[in-house]
């Protein structure tokens, strides 16, 4: 996992050691629970189409900040209640990744969605959880330059 | 409007959230939570409510096809089911997946099975209890009957039968896919269909139609006749084949057809248009 940041590959083998996968579900439960929507003020309603994840059915927004010293700062929207697999990701990303300079994102491999989720994500869910990974990945790209 | 104030051809397949909530420690009933969210159910659930997934316990993880009559016995089991419980789907989606469920319970002829109008949509907007308490039931001895893949279910073979004696088609994609603009459903990548279209003569008739989106409940019989009959010209009577992209969708179309505008005759067809735009000499219209 060398092109994966210390603490996101951290995580990833904190999940990696769950071979139950409810164990493993009930984890990413668990950051989902931690969830903070983006505050009012970093953003208002009606947000943006411009931070609005392609097809993503669960109504995630992403914001992308960069911090004085450089590093990034990211902040989620998830507007359906029952997007409870975008508000999971969310947390994660935001735990393991705000923090990290905007080339340590972008240049993140493109199975994490799979590496997280797991075989058992649907089709929809997939495109939604990736299109959300794609845009902090195009965002912190876009303030590296 | 009340379920039975409907005019369903058989409301008794419909129960509301209030009957739901009134019944969750029925001996005899069993609630049953089928999403496409994998984390939906664990993170809460009605109380009492056991969890069938779509991917893993509704199909065989080898071939493509649905479980066997021996794994189904093993899931009844399970989940505490016996031949006389009565199961009661319910799922995110608008109930996209507890039809699909319902339908493959019927594939075994398991008799006593109803959906849970609205779904887990209309129990959280009227904030009735979630718990993530996983309940456990003693298991049962469950006789299973062998899969019935001729009532209900349409291959490929019947689809092409059915379209040389030009019986009715429901094409319930969304209407880029019927044209063949797209491969996939909106949100849906592609799929590995290699022609875009439909099967000659089918209707489109998106399955969400069929639904009020506020509450995920399903619209009344006037509501569907009127989709469904005089603006697409489908009859109770009619033999009807409905198809999707791998046959989630159409078994929602199929519910409302077959059980709350009384067709008789209504099958799914699951190979959908996963199969049909990769088989190589079919008939496609654009």
């Amino acid at each position: 996992m060398s092109n994966i940041p210390q603490k996101l590959s951290e995580f990833l083998e904190t999940l990696s050691m769950f071979s139950d996968e409810s164990q493993r579900i009930n984890l990413l439960i668990s950051y989902a629970d931690k969830f903070k929507a983006v505050t009012e003020e970093i953003a208002q309603r009606p947000y943006s189409d411009e931070n609005k994840v392609p097809f993503c059915e669960s109504g995630a927004y992403v914001w992308v900040k960069k911090n004085t010293d450089g590093t990034l700062k990211f902040y989620f929207a998830v507007e359906n209640p029952q997007g409870i697999s975008a508000k999971a990701l969310a947390a994660i990303l935001d735990k393991t990744l705000s923090g990290e300079k905007p080339e340590a994102v972008f240049n993140l491999p493109d199975d994490l969605v799979y590496k997280i989720f797991g075989q058992g994500l649907s089709m929809g869910k997939n495109m939604g959880l990736t299109g959300m990974m794609q845009m902090i990945q195009r965002k912190s790209k876009a303030l590296s330059m | 409007m009340k379920i039975e104030d409907r005019k369903y051809a058989h409301p008794e397949v419909l129960v509301s959230t209030d009957w739901a909530a009134d019944h969750l420690k029925d001996e005899g009933i069993r609630i049953i939570e089928s999403n496409e969210d994998q984390l939906l159910y664990s993170s809460g659930h009605i109380p009492g409510a056991v969890h069938v997934d779509w991917t893993k316990d509704l199909n065989d993880q080898v071939i493509r096809d649905y479980l066997n009559k021996d794994s189904f016995k093993k899931l009844m089991s399970r989940i505490g089911v016996s031949n006389t419980t009565t199961v009661i789907f319910y799922g995110d989606k608008n109930n996209w997946w507890a039809c699909y469920a319902y339908w493959v319970f019927k594939l075994f002829g398991h008799v006593k099975a109803k959906v849970m109008d609205g779904g887990r949509l209309k129990w959280e907007i009227e904030k009735r209890e979630l718990t993530r308490d996983v309940p456990t039931y003693p298991e049962t001895k469950y006789k299973a009957k062998e899969r019935d893949d001729k009532t209900i279910r349409a291959f490929r073979v019947d689809v092409l039968k059915h379209i040389s004696a030009g019986k009715k088609l429901v094409d319930v994609r969304s209407p880029e896919e019927y044209s063949g603009e797209r491969l996939h459903m909106p949100n849906y990548p592609n799929e590995g269909a290699l022609r875009g279209g439909h099967i000659p003569g089918a209707k489109s008739i998106p399955w969400a139609k069929a639904i009020n989106p506020d509450d995920g409940t399903f619209k009344t019989a006037d509501e569907l006749k009127q989709i469904y009959e005089k603006e697409n010209n489908l009859n109770s009577k009619d033999n009807v084949i409905a198809y999707c992209r791998i046959g989630e969708r159409s078994s929602h179309t199929w519910f409302v057809l077959k059980n709350l505008l009384g067709y008789d005759h209504v099958r799914n067809y699951d190979g959908s248009w996963t199969e049909w735009g990769n088989l190589v000499g079919v008939p496609i219209e654009k």
